[in-house]
């Protein structure tokens, strides 16, 4: 199948050096696979300092999304990219909590102003210390 | 519909049915039924004719003692009125029964003056009457008891809603004084409310106040835990304030460990630590104050 064909891909924008994508549908599991390929190609590509995930839309989790979500996470972190997810839903993160998936080490803010505000602020810091240096 | 008992109690009824209601009013004041405190005497009338006249109606096709028929549907919405109306003015479960029981003995007086010279049919109408009135006798047991549970539960609802309350601090911090046990359903709510209150004063520091909590146990502890993973999942910082020092030994002595959760000894410390990460700093205007 070609990717034009594919219905459901998840758009990802660029912001500065930022990327950000939002997910507004119902995740398929083949979905996600897409949506993490597509993305480690985009921050190579681009050389993004930060990834923003906005899942304020998406109200049904399971351990699959916990896990992927974990993954691309540390996938665009070997890639030199912070991920922020932002916007978590309350029942969200009462679920991934009961399936004793706690993102660890995964970045979050409450909306995308504040995520983007994280990731600007992690990598001018992270600046300067490669100029102290 | 043929009568399966073939008892003549229900037309006995209708026919002394003045009578009947008459004694049973006397009899109800006679054992102390008739609260005068709680209830005037003209609404224990109409009850009881109310009553008298649903289970006449009931009964005029027959005797059937399966109470939960189609046929008692009157009987039992008019008990469950009469009960409701004993339990919200404050009577016990046995004024609320004896006011079907009393209705036995004037039924029993006409029966012993119907059937004075047959022994055998007066004791068969007599034991026919008997299993029905403890039956409705039993029912207004029940609805007494589900009357109070509703009462329970409501205000179980209430306490639960009212102990959870989400206070703004500051821009961006929020807290939230536990007062009194947490259980596991109080500890679900408060975990729902605090994450309510994050989304809608996009709180990012959340203290959580300990002092009013009596006891902390390893499950406290682990909601706790939770509600503070879940905070962090949102974007939110978790404090834990009002620790006191039983309650820090305590948790050392469960063995409980609280990874990645600030702890705070009270509020106000809580509430410095939260200024100073969201990066606000106060001065004070008399020197004399400063420190």
């Amino acid at each position: 199948m070609t990717h034009f064909l594919e219905p459901n891909r998840i758009p990802i924008f660029q912001i500065g050096d930022c990327l950000l994508l939002t997910i507004q549908v119902d995740l398929e599991d083949r979905m996600i696979m897409t949506l993490k390929d597509d993305l480690a190609e985009r921050i190579a590509k681009t050389h993004a300092k930060g990834v923003l995930i906005d899942i304020s839309a998406l109200d049904v989790v399971d351990s699959f999304i916990g896990r992927m979500l974990a993954n691309i996470s540390a996938i665009a972190r070997i890639l030199d990219a912070a991920t922020v997810i932002v916007g978590m839903r309350p029942a969200v993160a009462i679920t991934l909590v009961e399936l004793g998936m706690s993102l660890q080490g995964v970045r979050t803010a409450l909306d995308v102003d504040r995520g983007m505000e994280l990731i600007r602020r992690e990598s001018s810091e992270g600046a300067e210390r490669l100029h102290e240096a | 519909m043929p009568d399966s008992t073939g008892s003549n109690l229900p037309g006995l009824l209708s026919r002394y049915q003045d009578r009947i209601l008459t004694d049973w009013i006397a009899a109800q004041s006679e054992v102390g039924v008739l609260r005068a405190d709680l209830m005037r005497e003209a609404e224990l009338r109409r009850q009881s004719r109310s009553f008298l006249s649903h289970l006449i109606a009931a009964t005029k096709n027959g005797l059937n003692f399966d109470i939960e028929s189609e046929q008692w549907q009157d009987v039992r919405d008019m008990l469950t009125e009469v009960t409701n109306f004993r339990v919200d003015h404050g009577f016990t479960p046995t004024e609320t029964a004896t006011f079907i029981l009393a209705l036995k003995q004037p039924i029993f007086e006409c029966l012993r003056d119907q059937y004075k010279d047959d022994p055998a049919t007066l004791v068969n109408e007599a034991w026919s009457a008997t299993v029905l009135l403890d039956k409705l006798g039993l029912y207004t047991n029940d609805i007494y008891l589900r009357g109070r549970e509703d009462i329970i539960q409501r205000q179980q609802q209430e306490m639960l809603e009212l102990s959870t309350p989400v206070v703004q601090l500051w821009d961006r911090i929020v807290a939230l004084p536990l007062i009194g046990t947490l259980d596991s359903a109080r500890a679900q709510i408060v975990m729902e409310n605090l994450l309510e209150a994050v989304v809608e004063s996009k709180a990012e520091i959340v203290i959580i106040d300990i002092t009013g909590v009596p006891t902390v146990d390893t499950l406290v502890a682990q909601h706790l835990l939770k509600t503070a993973a879940a905070a962090k999942l949102m974007g939110a910082e978790c404090i834990i304030s009002g620790i006191r020092p039983q309650i820090a030994q305590t948790i050392v002595h469960l063995g409980v460990e609280l990874p990645q959760v600030a702890t705070k000894a009270d509020l106000q410390s809580a509430f410095a630590h939260a200024l100073k990460r969201t990066g606000v700093t106060f001065s004070a205007t008399k020197p004399a104050h400063t420190r």
